[in-house]
C-alpha cells in the first residue's frame, strides 16, 4: 500500500518476532464481544488521479473569488496573501512536525512562534501575547474566564456589537460554569453604550469588539476607564486586526485584554478555518492565561534559545486546575500571520490599512450619493452598515445570480434592523466592482 | 544501514526584528485605484512596530529556521499518543483548490455546496468508524471536542432536570480530560487503574453515583492496551444514569476492529490531526469532531449540516444544542486532509492501517523489552510504554536516554506519562514505519542502553549533535522573557 510500507514477507517476520501467528492475534486481548463483527462501510480507496478529479469538480461548484465578488466580511475576509506565504509555511519541517516538546530539535517552530508572539504584542499594544488559541471567538471566551480568575468576579459584559457568533461561544462556554453575561446594547451611531455596566455588581469584565460587527471604531479609552474604575478589566475583541494598522491599538488604550481573529493576516478564508485565535495581555496576568507560550533562554553553551514555558499553568501539568483546557492550538497559522506580518513590514502594513480605509469610504459615499442610508455616522475601516429600500433582498438574490454578494443581511442577528447589511470591502475590491455594485443595486 | 543522525552545517538566523533595514517591504501594494479619505486624527494610530524585510530576507529566515526543526517528512517521529503518521501530499494540494480556500462562511449554504458535501461525508464516515449516529466537526481540536462531549453531557443531565457535579476520570487520563470536565464545572473524581493497567469494573461501581454526570475513558489507554472491561464498566456507569465519554485520541488502533458505539460510548471526540493523518503543523491546526449516539445527537453545536431535497443545508433547528464552540464551522481545511485521507485508504486501508500500527508497536516492545523495562507484560495495541527503571542504577534517566536518541536521528517518544509509571517512555511508531526503520530505531535504543552503563556521561551531555545544547527551562520560567 502506497502509505504503509510493509510487505507479506515483512509482516510475517514481524509477527513471528512478537510470537505470533496472525494479524488477527494482535486483537486477542480484546473481548470478541467488543470486535466489529463486519467490515467497515467505507468506499473503496481511490487513486490520486481520481482524488484530484473529484475534488476539483466539488472545489469548482462553489463560489469562489474572483469570479464572485463577495462583499462580505462579518469575521472572514479577503486579502491578498504573499505567495511567500503559503510557500515557506508549506515547508515540511513547519508541517509536520508536533508540538515542540522537545527544543533541541524544534528550534525552528519555537523562534517563529517567539517572533509571532512579538509581532502580536506589537501589532496589539500589549506586553505579551500567547502562542495562538483557536480562533477569535473561542479566545474571547478564554479571555472572559481568564478576567474571571484574575478579579474572582463573576459577571460578564459584552456589547451586542461583538461578531454573533462569538457571543454564542461565549455562551457555550459560560452556560455550565454558571457565570453570568450580561449584554451591552448598541448607541445610534454604531458603537456600543457602556453605561450599564454602573448597575453589574460583580463585574469582572467589560467585552467590546474594535472594530466593532458593524465596522465601527470603538472609545476603548472611555470604555476602559469605565472598566477600570469598576475594578473590571477591559477586553477587546477584534475580527480585522489590519484596523491597528490605521487606529490606536487596544493596548494603547488600555486594554487589559486583547484577542481576536488573525485569518485576515495571511491565512485563506477557508469556509471559516483554520484561522487563528490572537490572545495578549499584561505581563501581571501572565499566570492567568491559557494556551501555550514560548520563552527565550539559553542552552548549556549559553547560545539563545527558545522553550515553551510557564507551563504549570497548563492542562498536562495542572490537569483539572488549568487555565485551559487547550492542548493543541494553531500554531501553523500563527506562524503564517507572523510572515505575513513581517512580509509587509511597519510601511507596508500602515499603507495596506490606509488602502483598505479608502475603499471602504469609497464605496460608503457612492452609497450616500446613491442615496441609500448609513445610518452610522462614526468612523469605520472595511465594514459599514447600509440601509437600502424595503424588499431589497430580492435585488439581493438577483445580485447573487450575477455573482455579485451584496453584503450580509444584518436582520438574522439583529431582528430590529430589516433591510440593513454590512458591507465589506478589501483591498481585493476594485473601484470598478465597487462601482458595479451600487450602479446594479440603483437598477 | 547507518543511523540516520548527522551533523550539517546549520546557518543560524537573527530574530525578525535584528533584520532588515527600515523602507524594505516583501510586498507588493496593491493599487491604489481610489482617493485618499479624510481619518479621524483623534483615533489614528501609529501602526505597529514591525521590522521592515525584503522578500528574500522572508525566505532565507523562514528556511533557517525551518533547518533547525526536526519532523515526521525527516524522520520517526514516535511520540506516544500523539500518531505521527505520514501525512499524503496530494491532500495538502486539495485544501489550496480556490473553491475551498476562497470560500466564506457566511453566504448561503447553496453557494458552498462543494465543501458542505465533504464535511457531510466525513461526518457520516467518521460515525461508521466510530459506530456512533451523529457528529459535529465544529470543534478546533482534540480537547475542545471533550469540551464539547463534556457540555453535551451536562446538557443531557441538565435535560432530564439533574445537575451532577462529579465526574470519574483514570489516572492514565491525558490531562485534557479533566481540564475539560473542570470547565464544564465537574470535579474530575480519578480513578486508579488496576494492576494489569486496565480499570476494574469493581473500581469503578465503588465510585460511581447519581451525582456523578459519567466517566471519560481513553481506549485504548495511554498505557496501550485495550480496556477490556470497558462493556462492563459502561454497563455501571448506565445502570447510574450516567454517560460514557470516549477519548478517541487513540483511534489509530482500533479502525475496523472496534467501533466504541458499540461497547457502550455515548460521546467521543476524534482527532483528525492524529488517526486521519492530517499534519500536525508544529501544535495545530488541528480538528477534534465530536461523535454521539442518537440520544445525544440533539445536543450536537450548531449549525449542523441537513439534507434537503438534494441539497446541503445549514440547520441551527436544534433547540436541545450546546450552541457553538467556533466562530464558523472548525478548521475546515484540516476536516479536507482527513476526507482526503479516508478517501484515499478505503475500509481496507484504514483497518490494515490499525493491524499494522499495532504490529509495529508491538514489534518495537518486544525487541526493547529486555533492554528497557516493561512495566505491563502483555499485548500492546499502537503504543507501547517502556521505562528506565534498568538505567536508574547508572543514574541515568528517561530524559538522558531520549535525549541521546536525537542525536542517532530520532525524535524522542512521549516522555514522564503516563504518570502510573515513572520515567515512563511512551513509544508511538505508527503504521507508516516500515519494519527496516524500526529495526534501526531499536538498533539505537539498544546502544544508547548500552551507552548508559558504559559512558553514561554521553547521556547525560545529549544531545550533542543538534544546533543547540539542552536548554535552560527553569530560567526561562524564572525570568520569563515572552516577547522581543
Amino acid at each position: 500500500m502506497r502509505f504503509i510500507p510493509h510487505t507479506d514477507d515483512d509482516i510475517t517476520s514481524m509477527l513471528a518476532a512478537v510470537g505470533l501467528a496472525s494479524l488477527d492475534d494482535l486483537f486477542s486481548s480484546i473481548p470478541a464481544e467488543c470486535r466489529s463483527r463486519e467490515p467497515l462501510k467505507i468506499s473503496e480507496a481511490v487513486t490520486e488521479w481520481e482524488l484530484n478529479d473529484f475534488m476539483e469538480k466539488l472545489s469548482a461548484s462553489m463560489a469562489s473569488t474572483p469570479e464572485y465578488k463577495i462583499f462580505v466580511g462579518a469575521g472572514s475576509y479577503d486579502h491578498f496573501i504573499p505567495e511567500t506565504v503559503p510557500f515557506l509555511l508549506g515547508r515540511s519541517e513547519f508541517v509536520t512536525s508536533y508540538t515542540p516538546y522537545q527544543p533541541e530539535l524544534s528550534q525552528g517552530t519555537l523562534q517563529a512562534i517567539y517572533e509571532y508572539q512579538t509581532l502580536t504584542a506589537r501589532l496589539l499594544g500589549m506586553e505579551i501575547a500567547n502562542a495562538s488559541m483557536y480562533d477569535g471567538a473561542s479566545a474571547l471566551a478564554e479571555a472572559l474566564l481568564m478576567a474571571i480568575r484574575v478579579t474572582g468576579k463573576k459577571q460578564a459584559a459584552i456589547s451586542t456589537l461583538i461578531h454573533p457568533h462569538y457571543r454564542r461561544v461565549v455562551r457555550t462556554y459560560f452556560e455550565p460554569a454558571g457565570y453570568e453575561l450580561i449584554e451591552l446594547p448598541y448607541l445610534e451611531n454604531g458603537t456600543t453604550d457602556i453605561t450599564p455596566i454602573s448597575k453589574i455588581d460583580d463585574l469582572a469584565a467589560v467585552a467590546v469588539q474594535s472594530p466593532n460587527f458593524f465596522g465601527c471604531i470603538e472609545q476603548l479609552a472611555g470604555a476602559a476607564k469605565a472598566a477600570h474604575d469598576r475594578r473590571a478589566l477591559l477586553v477587546v475583541s477584534f475580527t480585522e486586526p489590519l484596523a491597528y494598522g490605521l487606529y490606536k491599538s487596544p493596548g494603547s488604550q488600555g486594554a487589559d485584554i486583547a484577542c481576536g481573529e488573525g485569518q485576515s493576516l495571511g491565512i485563506p478564508r477557508s469556509f471559516g478555518g483554520p484561522g487563528v485565535g490572537m490572545f495578549a495581555s499584561k505581563m501581571d496576568y501572565v499566570r492567568q492565561m491559557p494556551g501555550r507560550l514560548v520563552g527565550k533562554t539559553i542552552d548549556a553553551k549559553d547560545r539563545r534559545g527558545f522553550v515553551l514555558t510557564l507551563a504549570t499553568r497548563e492542562q498536562h501539568i495542572r490537569r483539572g486546575k488549568a487555565t485551559s483546557n487547550i492542548c493543541t492550538n494553531n500554531s501553523l497559522c500563527a506562524v503564517a500571520a507572523s510572515m505575513y506580518m513581517a512580509s509587509l513590514g511597519a510601511g507596508g502594513f500602515r499603507d495596506l490599512a490606509r488602502l483598505n480605509y479608502d475603499k471602504a469610504e469609497y464605496l460608503k459615499n457612492l452609497n450616500k450619493t446613491a442615496r441609500f442610508k448609513v445610518p452610522n455616522s462614526g468612523p469605520t475601516f472595511n465594514e459599514f452598515v447600509v440601509e437600502f429600500p424595503p424588499n431589497f433582498e430580492v435585488i439581493h438574490r438577483r445580485l447573487m445570480e450575477q455573482k455579485i454578494i451584496a453584503g450580509l443581511p444584518l436582520e438574522t442577528y439583529y431582528p430590529e434592523l430589516a433591510n440593513h447589511y454590512l458591507i465589506c470591502v478589501t483591498e481585493t475590491i476594485t473601484r470598478d466592482d465597487m462601482d458595479t455594485l451600487v450602479r446594479e443595486v440603483k437598477s | 544501514m547507518e543511523f540516520p543522525g548527522a551533523s550539517g552545517l546549520i546557518m543560524n538566523e537573527p530574530l525578525l526584528w535584528e533584520k532588515g533595514r527600515a523602507g524594505r517591504c516583501g510586498f507588493s501594494l496593491p493599487r491604489r485605484d481610489v482617493p485618499f479619505s479624510p481619518v479621524d486624527e483623534a483615533l489614528a494610530g501609529t501602526g505597529p512596530d514591525f521590522p521592515d524585510l525584503s522578500e528574500g530576507d522572508i525566505v532565507r529566515h523562514y528556511t533557517r529556521l525551518s533547518q533547525w526543526n526536526f519532523c515526521v517528512d525527516s524522520g520517526l517521529y514516535p511520540l506516544g499518543s500523539c500518531t505521527m503518521k505520514y501525512s499524503p501530499k496530494i491532500s495538502e494540494k486539495q485544501v489550496g483548490r480556490r473553491g475551498f480556500a476562497s470560500a466564506h462562511p457566511m453566504i448561503p449554504a447553496l453557494l458552498s455546496q462543494g465543501i458542505l458535501r465533504i464535511m457531510h461525508e466525513l461526518e457520516r464516515t467518521l460515525c461508521e468508524i466510530t459506530g456512533m449516529d451523529a457528529a459535529s466537526l465544529q470543534p478546533a481540536a482534540g480537547a475542545q471536542g471533550e469540551l464539547a462531549g463534556m457540555l453535551i453531557i451536562h446538557a443531557f443531565h441538565r435535560s432530564n432536570g439533574e445537575k451532577r457535579t462529579k465526574i470519574l476520570v483514570p489516572d492514565t487520563a491525558h490531562g485534557t480530560n479533566p481540564a475539560s470536565a473542570a470547565l464544564c464545572g465537574y470535579t474530575p473524581v480519578p480513578i486508579p487503574s488496576g494492576v494489569n493497567g486496565i480499570l476494574s469494573p469493581d473500581a469503578v461501581a465503588s465510585l460511581m453515583d447519581e451525582d456523578t454526570a459519567g466517566i471519560m475513558i481513553t481506549n485504548p489507554n495511554t498505557l496501550g492496551l485495550f480496556e477490556n472491561n470497558i462493556a462492563a464498566i459502561a454497563g455501571i456507569i448506565h445502570a447510574k444514569g450516567g454517560l460514557v465519554y470516549g477519548d478517541g485520541a487513540n483511534m489509530n488502533a482500533l479502525m475496523g476492529i472496534v467501533k466504541p458505539g458499540e461497547v457502550g460510548v455515548d460521546v467521543m471526540h476524534l482527532n483528525l490531526h492524529k488517526t486521519f493523518a492530517a499534519p500536525h503543523g508544529g501544535g495545530g491546526p488541528g480538528s477534534g469532531p465530536v461523535c454521539v449516539k442518537k440520544h445525544l445527537a440533539e445536543f450536537l453545536p450548531v449549525p449542523r449540516i441537513v439534507m434537503e431535497g438534494g441539497k446541503y443545508l445549514l440547520s441551527e433547528n436544534f433547540p436541545g444544542t450546546i450552541g457553538k464552540v467556533h466562530a464558523f464551522h472548525g478548521n475546515v481545511g484540516v476536516m479536507i486532509k482527513a476526507y482526503c485521507y479516508i478517501r484515499l485508504m478505503g475500509a481496507e486501508g484504514l483497518t490494515r492501517a490499525s493491524e499494522i500500527a499495532v504490529l509495529n508497536a508491538n514489534y518495537v516492545k518486544e525487541m526493547l523489552k529486555n533492554v528497557y523495562h516493561l512495566p505491563y507484560e502483555q499485548i500492546c495495541m499502537h503504543e507501547c510504554v517502556l521505562s528506565d527503571k534498568n538505567q536508574n542504577e547508572y543514574k541515568i534517566s528517561t530524559l538522558d536516554i531520549v535525549k541521546r536518541l536525537m542525536d542517532y536521528g530520532y525524535h524522542p517518544p512521549t516522555v514522564y506519562f503516563p504518570l502510573v509509571v515513572p520515567g515512563a517512555i511512551m513509544i508511538e511508531p505508527t503504521e507508516t514505519e516500515s519494519k527496516e526503520e524500526l529495526d534501526l530505531f531499536i538498533t539505537a535504543m539498544k546502544s544508547i542502553a548500552r551507552e548508559a552503563k558504559e559512558a553514561p556521561y554521553i547521556l547525560r551531555e545529549a544531545p550533542h549533535r543538534t544546533k543547540v545544547k539542552r536548554l535552560d527551562e527553569t530560567r526561562a520560567a524564572r525570568q520569563p522573557c515572552l516577547a522581543g
